[in-house]
């Protein structure tokens, strides 16, 4: 990134040529964005392929922050973005940025306890905080704070994107294994809870016990663990922490194709959505962190996109009239998913479409078609407005 | 099969009155050429028979297109090949390749007949290349993914539209220097000078509008909103838009709505919407603008529509993901 000064010299030179017209009322916003960051505790897994990038979220937000300042160069608007270690005691320790201490607009890539203590802090009660990493439903519901926004989708907004393509395509006779980490239960229970939903029943749940080494053995221990499930259409594994899902496909007891965790996943992001212009942003991504951008990443990116897109609008950098712009009817924002991004105005969730990806192409993107809402289907993922507890947003 | 000799002299009467009849019809005679984005061809509309004539090899991913002036030389942007590729329409022949700038989506002919604009989608750039010489002369930082290009009927100004940023940059064509920015909606695809030039109109495809903007003070002087019974707002999805030469109407071609709305130019209300075939991406008159073609992505195909009418006549199969779509008269 160039170094400030000269970053703003440039916005001044284009400035001063871009002077008069719609451009010109909007000048000298400076909006520098925090990006808060905790380390999710990682507990092993089986396989050592697929190591989890240390920049995972991160390298979203340096494309996204990129993004803003394209637009902002045109407008007088300057972005900054400056990074913080989030310790386990709170502490915040300065990585990288202008800041020395978090300012109004933050990202916060942290599991959710950290996230509920890092937003009930005094000074963060006016602060306007973005949530990319925890997937959690109690933060869109019981738990919701109304500083606190979400780009990431919930738990339960990528099940019902499952349930809604297992409906369609009619695999309505469903088996399930279970990992034995919280982050599986609770994606399990998205999807039981999804499939009560719409009518479907998930006829028998099985608990991931086996501890071998399934990189020797899992041709002859999954047929047997997967032989007492019985007659199903497609074998759900919730399996988040990405420990053994990965040896189920073709190890199973009847040829089954698998849902959830592995085979068939519903994502916020993957490298094979290349429609709407996505190859575009995968390719800035791409170029920029060096490999190919995940789920977070793209929610990081949505979020410092959000405050640029609000900033943009508004022509302000106040966290108070940013989030009001952002959870208004007016705000709509270009996120590469074929529909555009929005917030919902009862729990500060983002809109989004969910991809049902295999490794090697998309298969579907939910909503799927004759899913319908009075307010828009994309409403059909999640904790709709009578779903939800949370009672913070309402003024 | 033998016929008898009377029979046989009567028909070659019909053949001659049904050839007269032909010949009789308002003229539709030209070709309609049309880019397949995903095969990397050109397919080439007889617009007289609505049949394929051709089919013809071209650059990568091709997408914009469009002809010279005179019709003696098609450009064609090979985004993949980061090149614009130069064909003989005679022939279908590529004569020559023109280096554009990395990834090059759209484009728009000066009317000096020398000059093309080009968006370079992946690095916010415009480039001015010189037909004759096939040299750069310019490039033009603007905002993030520039799209849409448009060069005012005068030559005075170019506009580019970029994606990301949600802007049009003005170009003063004398001067290769951005003199001022709008603001548009969500992901601004593609821009487009009334034949007066006073009037510029921009389509946002994920803002779901085209805004009217007064080329005299580069503002927006209108937004089109678009309703159709039984499809979600949020895919509504302005593309490609044609004006008619009369300024009376305004051909709009929605993505994934799978219409093409019809306004009128003057009052800005929507007339009507025509059903076409899925992901419409851009559209195209025939001679006289009789007829407009839209370039249909994901089914493939081509859809005619009768402007007077306003219905649809036919639906041609062409390559996979048509694209961009260019007339030339014979």
């Amino acid at each position: 990134m160039l170094p400030r000064t000269c970053l703003l010299a440039l916005v001044v030179g284009v400035f001063l040529v871009a002077a008069s017209g719609t451009a010109s009322a909007q000048q000298g916003v400076e909006a520098a964005i925090s990006y808060v960051r905790q380390p999710t505790e990682r507990p092993a897994v089986l396989s050592n392929l697929d190591p989890i990038p240390v920049d995972e979220g991160l390298a979203g937000a340096v494309v996204g922050t990129d993004d803003n300042a394209g637009t902002g160069k045109f407008l007088g608007h300057t972005y900054s973005l400056s990074v913080f270690d989030l310790d386990g005691d709170g502490a915040l320790v300065p990585v990288s940025g202008p800041l020395n201490t978090p300012g109004d607009l933050i990202v916060i890539d942290a599991p959710k306890a950290a996230i509920l203590a890092f937003t009930d802090r005094p000074e963060n009660k006016s602060r306007l905080i973005i949530n990319v990493r925890s997937q959690d439903i109690a933060l869109r519901d019981t738990a919701c704070r109304a500083n606190l926004l979400h780009t990431i989708p919930s738990h339960a907004m990528r099940a019902d994107a499952l349930t809604q393509f297992l409906l369609l395509r009619g695999w309505d006779d469903l088996v399930m294994i279970r990992g034995r980490h919280p982050v599986d239960r609770a994606f399990a229970e998205a999807i039981h809870g999804s499939v009560d939903k719409f009518g479907l029943k998930i006829k028998q749940t099985k608990d991931w016990v086996a501890d071998a080494d399934l990189r020797r053995t899992a041709s002859s221990e999954l047929p047997l663990f997967t032989q007492g499930l019985g007659k199903h259409d497609i074998l759900i594994v919730a399996d988040e922490t990405d420990d053994f899902a990965r040896y189920l496909p073709y190890n199973t007891w009847l040829a089954r194709p698998i849902a959830g965790s592995e085979g068939i996943r519903p994502v916020a992001w993957s490298p094979v959505v290349e429609s709407w212009g996505a190859a575009q942003l995968q390719a800035r991504f791409s170029e920029s962190a060096g490999r190919p951008m995940r789920p977070v990443d793209y929610a990081a990116w949505a979020a410092i996109r959000t405050f640029g897109e609000a900033v943009t609008r508004t022509n302000s950098a106040d966290a108070a009239t940013l989030r009001g712009y952002i959870l208004s009817d007016a705000f709509e924002l270009a996120g590469f998913k074929g529909r555009k991004l929005s917030y919902r105005d009862w729990n500060g969730q983002m809109r989004q479409v969910i991809h049902l990806v295999h490794p090697r192409a998309v298969v579907a993107n939910a909503p799927l078609p004759g899913f319908l809402h009075q307010r828009t289907e994309l409403d059909t993922l999640g904790l709709d407005m009578p779903e939800s507890a949370c009672q913070l947003f309402q003024e | 099969m033998k016929l008898n000799p009377m029979f046989k002299s009567l028909l070659s009467v019909i053949v001659a009155f049904a050839l007269l009849g032909l010949n009789a019809r308002p003229t539709q005679a030209g070709e309609m050429w049309i880019t397949n984005e995903k095969d990397h061809t050109v397919s080439v509309i007889d617009t007289a028979t609505l049949e394929i004539k051709a089919t013809y090899n071209v650059g990568l991913r091709p997408r914009g297109i469009t002809f010279a002036k005179d019709y003696s030389e098609l450009y064609i942007c090979a985004s993949d090949d980061d090149a614009i590729n130069v064909l003989d329409p005679a022939t279908g022949i590529v004569l020559r390749s023109m280096e554009s700038g990395e990834d090059p989506e759209q484009f728009a002919l000066h009317p000096d007949n020398r000059h093309l604009y080009i968006s370079n989608e992946e690095d916010a750039l415009a480039t001015v290349l010189d037909i004759e010489t096939g040299e750069a002369v310019a490039e033009i930082d603007v905002g993030i993914e520039p799209e849409g290009m448009a060069v005012s009927p005068d030559g005075k100004i170019a506009i580019v539209t970029s994606e990301t940023t949600n802007m049009v940059h003005w170009i003063d064509t004398e001067k290769a220097e951005i003199f001022n920015n709008t603001l548009v909606a969500q992901r601004p695809r593609h821009g487009e000078f009334s034949s007066s030039g006073d009037r510029l109109w921009v389509s946002s495809e994920i803002g779901g509008t085209v805004a009217i903007i007064d080329t005299a003070t580069q503002k927006i002087i209108h937004t089109i909103s678009m309703q159709i019974p039984g499809i979600s707002d949020d895919l509504i999805q302005p593309v490609g838009i044609r004006l008619t030469s009369d300024g009376s109407k305004a051909f709009i071609a929605l993505g994934p709505a799978n219409h093409v709305a019809v306004v009128d130019a003057k009052s800005f209300e929507v007339i009507d919407y025509v059903l076409v075939g899925r992901r419409v991406w851009h559209l195209a008159f025939s001679e006289g603008e009789k007829r407009i073609f839209s370039t249909n992505g994901i089914s493939g195909d081509v859809t005619v529509i009768d402007v007077d009418k306003l219905k649809p006549i036919k639906t041609i199969k062409v390559g996979r993901f048509p694209w961009g779509a260019a007339f030339k008269p014979d």
